[in-house]
């Protein structure tokens, strides 16, 4: 257990120890000297740009990109301006800026992307210094230019430069300066001399850190913690004051009894410090200062640069890199020396039970007496995570498997997790991949970016490997992996389409969420539109296919893409594409092979384009409809010449059609048209318009009897309506005689109890009885009760032997008719 | 509130539920005061997700409806148009927006597209020159609106019509995204059936999209074990039907839209005591429907021959129940009386509300005309002289009744023969034409694409075959005390149920005939449940299914299901769903052309 704790060193009450992550793979040849370094957090990447000021231009300074354990990723000659500073963004970017305030931005393997600039003033004024910076937003930069004025782009992805106001008193550049983000505002602090101002958007404060001993000296040194929260300060008589970054409480101030500024001073600290501390670096000394006012001290030999990182800061120089850190308590509680915690003895328990010692039961009984073994489980768990030697987290995992056994009821879940992360952890950490994160990195920066910066790295296999071992579902993990292995593979010049093609079909297959048209527009944009299209087939979501095959011109394709999709609002844009992009004549062709998009385009027509719809109809030689059309159309011209000459068109087309009855229909509808005009020249009747049968209505009310007749014979009305027509008209003018006469003409079609009651219903029952006798013996019931003679039919339902008819009567008496139920009563019975 | 919708088998308040905060995320999104302007068409199926108070609280402080011209003056921030994605509806906004710009320029203008976007509209938008004026352009993914507690209807009136006679499946697509929607919210349905051209094609959407959507796999455990898509034209008779449910009456003879039914005011006149109803109420009475209302809840779906006992029988519990006001004797008792009172007095209000509308209906169902036609059709569906001119039609047109109505006996008599003979069929044709109009061609014209209307083409006439099998016509139904669903339309089962009753048992294999006489391909598809989502069935558990009719469905066929879901031994419970509420009238109406009304 000794060597465990051989690295520890002390600083108050805490532990500080210092791990070697790796021993660095690079080989350069003059350390780290002379160069410009910027290693991202989180174990990111490293750049290097060696003697960036050198400018000849036979021999230019080497950009080189390293992962964290030193492994090469890119290396090329920097062929543009001098470069002020480097830095990385969240999504692995490397960002140049540049000395006339332009900014290149470069992928991992150092190919080019973009750039933008930090101003226009600033090519004159140059920029003296820069500091990228990283806040919820995103990833920042910040300059400061030869005319002192501080400059900042709070989010790259989305640039909007804000000029800060001036410093007063400020030549050149600030003794030091950071960047800060307080309550969602990115800030700038910096010293002049023995100013300490506060630089926000609008304003520029002078500030005083509370408590700096007045003989402490101006600042030269600052440095602001991983979460914005603390600051430190070093000023040139060797003070180093720590406080909260707002500027409102002091947590210590420590004499370094040094006077040479610092080359890097960084926070160092965890979620849950007991002693957070800060990290002073001078050419052969590194001293870690705690807020206790006690210090640890360590000789470098090499330069070396620090990296301040959630949980501490990381050590590289040329030959290695390590860890240096707060020891998590729950390790200190652990193996501490003679430590007494539940982990500790658990840890005890397992060392004896492997050796077969029954010491073994002893610990475990201790541990179980003051029932703190699902404790003792827990912060072995907690701890194996945090230990970075794998030795050490086997031992400490394998005692708290041990423990669990004594335990019932006690959730695996914590002890499974950690057990599978630690095995992700110890995957990436290698020296090939490079990616020295912390358990608490790793909880921080979650597994879906980690992936993603495996699958920036290229490290495909493994980032698939990881999402299935920890069960990710496949749309948040194997296929985000995939989606980027084929964006990338699109773009590899020395494949043919079709060998790309089949290789992105073989291992993306059909898996949930990858978007084959997301992998056919990169194609695209990468100029390989044959194999954007061969892609595009893959692709199971036809309505995902069509922007980018309308983009690619092949319409037709894209049209009959939007048709299987079943969307129509998709077809109909396709459509109006095609009908801007297309002659006329090719459209319809077009159209015509996709009945589907054709029957949406005529409805479209129908409400937007007449005309077209009569030509797409005489395209397709649908006469029916054609007609149809021209039927419509009838009804919208005013003009009755208009009218009837449509209404040919009409007749012709539904002749071509082989629609006799509607051609038929159509000419009768355009004699009586002209019929209707002619009748109301000459008489005014107001006929124009009116159906057949309400034109002859109105004839009939007009008195011009023959005129109806003769519509009557000209459009072989039935019989049957003709006489409801002219009995109702003749009753409602109350022509009796007329009526009587008509009556008698020949044998009622309609029958006469139709008569008796039209005539009941003008209230004529003298009329009505006159027709009573002529009813049919089946209706006579009926029209006796009608005209109310309930006497005769009784009579009559008597007559008749007709049950349900003497019921109808019966219904119909009231008491007075006494006699006449019992008639019927009797009737009834008899027939029983 | 909607409690009515959670009380079923399925939760559907769950659907209602996710509308309406997708609807708050909307309208918050929009910061400020605002004032919404309705394509008027929405007004009616948004009142069934979110009332005036809901929107109220987030700050919507004035309505207006959708017209051309300029938008009515009003204090907002926002104005917010609700449109569905029709491009003359984006003319009228683009006037809107245009007319606005010279007065204030302060307002921030948004669309919300109900059920989906649509490019083709924010083209037309962009072409107006007005698509930058929009701050936000979203949709709001209104498919299915619950609006019963098992009844979900998209309240798409068109879609009979575009789907057969425009071949535009625009309602189709809505559906099957409508479904996917029902699904992510009540898990995978294991099972689809259907039958019909439509059904196939949205099953076909249905498979496509959850292959699209494969990764997302579906972890809610199912609610529904089968789907089965209808199509109407599968059975076009049944709507033809007048309906004889209490509610399927209501609906014929007034009208239900939304849920609300206006009525002749006469009946409701408040009659307080010594004081003569002097002033009538002019206004219609406007009633609310659904199972909120427990007296409608229990009379709703019987034959309206058995409302009248239902009715006086309550009328008794209900008086008894006020009697016990005398027995309460102790203070506890009485008490207890008080604390019941509201929901008494709702129930007299309830069932005296009912009594005037079942007087008003039987005013109507006790009239020669009513029973005349009640008997003609009937005549026709157990197949009577379905060959010949009908007396009765011909006498109708002769006395210029409704065309409607004369379009609903004929295109039912041909229909119930398979098709009319040629000269039959252009006898009435003609008889129409030359009473109502010549322009009626057009309308005619739409009935025959439908096979609403159709000349026999074989001698051979189906239509009984598929009766007797199907035991479509049950003489001796029971209306007071039914135990079959025929006594919804009193002796008619309607077609479109059967098909269901049957699937459910015993399986669709023993009508394998019929089905093949019917229009369209039958069909089983199986989705596969993601493993550990099979559910366990307990002993006596009933399966559901969930309905679909494409092109619409009548109160009464909701009736014989809901009659299904209750049969003791049937096992399996209904869920409707819908494209559209119809009855016989509205369904004929949508087919209709009227050119004067086409003009631009």
């Amino acid at each position: 257990m000794a060597f465990i704790t051989a690295n520890w060193n002390p600083l108050g009450e805490a532990f500080y120890r210092k791990t070697e992550l790796y021993e660095m793979c690079w080989n350069i040849r003059d350390g780290l000297r002379d160069s410009l370094v910027a290693a991202a957090p989180y174990g990111g990447p490293i750049a290097l740009l060696r003697e960036p000021h050198r400018r000849s231009p036979s021999s230019r300074p080497q950009l080189e990109i390293y992962s964290a354990s030193g492994v090469s990723i890119a290396s090329f000659p920097w062929k543009s301006g001098p470069v002020v500073q480097l830095g990385w963004t969240v999504s692995d970017e490397l960002l140049c800026v540049q000395e006339d305030g332009s900014v290149l931005i470069y992928d991992l393997f150092g190919s080019f992307k973009r750039h933008f600039s930090m101003g226009q003033e600033v090519v004159q004024s140059q920029v003296l210094e820069a500091k990228v910076f990283h806040s919820p937003y995103g990833t920042g930069v910040a300059i400061v230019t030869g005319s002192s004025r501080f400059t900042l782009a709070t989010n790259i992805d989305d640039l909007k430069l804000r000029r800060l106001p001036e410093v007063p008193g400020l030549q050149g550049k600030p003794s030091c300066w950071v960047v800060l983000t307080q309550d969602r505002q990115t800030k700038v602090l910096l010293s002049n001399g023995p100013e300490l101002y506060i630089l926000d958007n609008t304003s520029c404060t002078a500030v005083c850190p509370p408590g700096l001993s007045p003989q402490a000296g101006s600042i030269v040194q600052m440095s602001v913690s991983f979460s914005y929260k603390y600051l430190a300060l070093f000023t040139d008589t060797g003070h180093l004051w720590t406080g909260l970054s707002h500027l409102q409480e002091k947590l210590s101030e420590v004499d370094t009894k040094k006077t040479v500024t610092p080359k890097q001073v960084v926070w160092c600290r965890r979620p849950r410090s007991q002693q957070p501390s800060v990290v002073l670096m001078w050419d052969r000394l590194l001293m870690v200062a705690g807020v206790c006012n006690d210090t640890i001290q360590f000789p470098i030999e090499d330069p070396c640069v620090l990296v301040g990182e959630l949980d501490g800061v990381r050590i590289i120089s040329s030959a290695n890199q390590e860890l240096l850190q707060e020891v998590p308590l729950v390790c200190q509680d652990i193996f501490k020396i003679a430590s007494m915690a539940p982990g500790a003895l658990l840890l005890e328990a397992h060392r004896e039970y492997e050796k077969s010692s029954q010491k073994a039961d002893e610990y475990l009984r201790e541990i179980k007496e003051q029932s703190m073994l699902g404790e003792a489980v827990r912060q072995c768990v907690e701890a194996a995570g945090h230990e970075y030697d794998p030795s050490t987290q086997k031992s400490l995992m394998r005692a708290a498997s041990f423990g669990k056994c004594f335990l019932t009821d006690f959730s695996p879940d914590h002890f499974v997790l950690t057990c599978r992360e630690l095995r992700v952890l110890n995957a990436v950490r290698e020296s090939s991949v490079g990616l020295p994160l912390t358990h608490t990195q790793f909880k921080q920066m979650t597994l879906q970016v980690l992936t993603d910066r495996l699958v920036y790295r290229q490290f495909y296999p493994l980032a698939i490997e990881i999402c299935r071992y920890l069960k990710i579902p496949d749309y948040q993990g194997v296929s985000r992996v995939l989606k980027h292995w084929a964006s990338c593979k699109v773009q590899q010049k020395d494949l043919s389409d079709e060998a790309i093609a089949r290789a992105v079909c073989v291992k993306v297959g059909d898996s949930p969420g990858v978007s084959y048209s997301d992998i056919a527009a990169k194609a695209y944009e990468c100029g390989r539109t044959e194999l954007a299209i061969k892609l595009l087939d893959f692709e199971a979501r036809s309505g995902e296919q069509v922007p980018l095959l309308l983009k690619m011109k092949r319409s037709q394709l894209a049209l009959s893409k939007a048709v299987e999709s079943g969307d129509t609002d998709l077809v109909y844009t396709v459509v109006s594409y095609l009908k801007n992009e297309m002659n006329r004549g090719d459209f319809f062709m077009t159209l015509r092979n996709q009945p589907v998009a054709l029957s949406l385009y005529r409805q479209f027509c129908k409400l937007q384009e007449h005309e077209t719809l009569k030509d797409l109809y005489n395209q397709d030689d649908d006469h029916q409809e054609l007609a149809n059309y021209y039927v419509t159309a009838s009804y919208r011209e005013k003009r009755l010449e208009g009218r009837l000459s449509l209404l040919q068109s009409a007749v012709d087309e539904y002749n071509k059609a082989k629609n006799e009855f509607a051609a038929k229909a159509t000419e009768e509808e355009m004699r009586l048209l002209r019929f209707q005009r002619k009748l109301d020249d000459e008489k005014g009747a107001g006929l124009l318009g009116l159906s057949l049968q309400a034109t002859m209505e109105a004839l009939l009310a007009l008195g011009l009897h023959k005129q109806a007749e003769q519509l009557y014979r000209d459009f072989r009305v039935p019989d049957k309506r003709y006489w409801w027509l002219k009995l109702k008209s003749l009753a409602e003018k109350e022509e009796w005689d007329e009526l009587e006469k008509f009556s008698k003409s020949k044998k009622s079609p309609i029958g006469y109890l139709a008569f008796v009651e039209v005539c009941m219903k003008c209230n004529n029952k003298y009329e009505a009885k006159k027709y009573v006798s002529k009813v049919t013996p089946e209706q006579r019931v009926k029209a006796h009760l009608a005209v109310g003679d309930l006497e005769g039919a009784a009579d009559a339902a008597i007559e008749r032997r007709n049950e349900s008819e003497m019921a109808a009567v019966l219904s119909r008496c009231s008491a007075s008719d006494r006699p006449l139920i019992d008639r019927l009563n009797r009737a009834a019975a008899a027939k029983k | 509130m909607a409690a009515h919708l959670s009380y079923g088998r399925v939760n559907l308040n769950i659907l209602r539920e996710a509308a309406r905060k997708e609807l708050r995320e909307f309208l918050d999104k929009c910061a400020g005061s605002k004032a919404i302007v309705w394509d008027e068409y929405l007004t009616g199926p948004f009142g069934l997700i979110a009332q005036y108070s809901l929107l109220k609280e987030h700050e919507v402080e004035k309505m207006f409806t959708l017209k051309s011209g300029r938008l009515p003056s009003a204090d907002v921030k926002n104005i917010i148009f609700f449109v569905r994605p029709r491009l003359e509806l984006m003319d009228i906004i683009a006037e809107n927006v245009f007319s606005e710009d010279k007065l204030h320029s302060s307002r921030d203008f948004h669309i919300l597209f109900v059920p989906r976007r649509s490019m083709l509209c924010e083209q037309r938008l962009k072409e107006q020159g007005v698509l930058n004026s929009f701050i936000n352009i979203d949709e709001y993914i209104l498919d299915l609106i619950p609006y019963d507690g098992d009844l979900l209807s998209m309240e798409y009136e068109s879609a009979f019509r575009e789907c057969y006679l425009e071949n535009d499946q625009t309602s189709l697509y809505h559906t099957a995204k409508g479904l996917m929607t029902l699904q992510a919210l009540y898990g995978t349905i294991p099972q689809i059936y259907g039958k019909g051209d439509c059904a196939r094609h949205v099953a076909n959407m249905m498979l496509r999209m959850k292959r699209e959507f494969a990764g997302s796999q579906n972890q809610i455990l199912p609610v529904f074990d089968t789907l089965l898509l209808l199509d109407r034209n599968v059975d076009l008779l049944t709507p033809l039907a007048t309906q004889l449910t209490y509610e399927g009456l209501i609906d014929e003879i007034y009208g239900i839209n939304n849920g609300y039914v206006k009525l002749p005011p006469e009946k409701f006149a408040q009659k307080k005591q010594g004081e003569a109803s002097k002033d009538l109420p002019t206004e219609p009475k406007k009633l609310q429907l659904n199972s909120a209302e427990e007296l409608y809840a229990e009379i709703r779906d019987k034959n309206f021959n058995a409302v009248g006992a239902a009715l006086s029988k309550k009328a008794k519990i209900i008086s008894a129940a006020f009697e016990e006001r005398h027995n309460a004797k102790t203070v506890g008792e009485i008490k207890q009386f008080v604390s019941q009172l509201p929901h008494m007095q709702a129930a007299r209000s309830s069932l005296a509300n009912h009594t005037s509308v079942a007087e008003l209906i039987k005013d109507i169902t006790t009239s020669e005309a009513f029973f005349d036609n009640l008997t003609v059709e009937q005549e026709f569906m157990t197949g009577v002289d379905t060959d010949k001119v009908n007396t009765y039609i011909e006498d109708c047109i002769a006395q210029k009744d409704p065309l409607i109505k004369i379009l609903r006996l004929v295109c039912m008599q041909s229909v119930c023969n398979n098709g009319l003979k040629q000269k039959v069929l252009d006898y009435y044709k003609r008889e129409i034409l030359q009473t109502y109009g010549y322009e009626h061609i057009l309308t005619l014209n739409n009935l025959e694409k439908a096979s609403l209307l159709k000349p026999q083409t074989s001698s051979r006439n189906n239509y009984p075959t598929i009766r007797k099998t199907l035991k479509l016509w049950m003489e001796d139904a029971n209306e007071q005390n039914p135990n079959d669903i025929s006594y919804v339309y009193s002796g008619y089962a309607p077609l479109s149920i059967r098909l269901t009753q049957v699937l459910a048992r015993p399986g669709w294999r023993s009508i394998e005939e019929v089905l093949k006489m019917l229009p369209g391909p039958h069909f089983e598809e199986r989705q596969q449940l993601p493993s550990g989502l099979h559910k366990k069935r307990q002993q006596g558990e009933n399966r559901t299914t969930l309905v679909f009719f494409l092109g619409g469905v009548t109160y009464a066929e909701i009736a014989a299901l809901r009659f299904l879901s209750q049969m003791e031994d049937s096992g399996m419970e209904y869920i409707i769903a819908t494209t559209k509420l119809i009855n016989g009238t509205t369904w004929i109406k949508s087919l209709m052309d009227r050119p004067e009304s086409q003009t631009p």
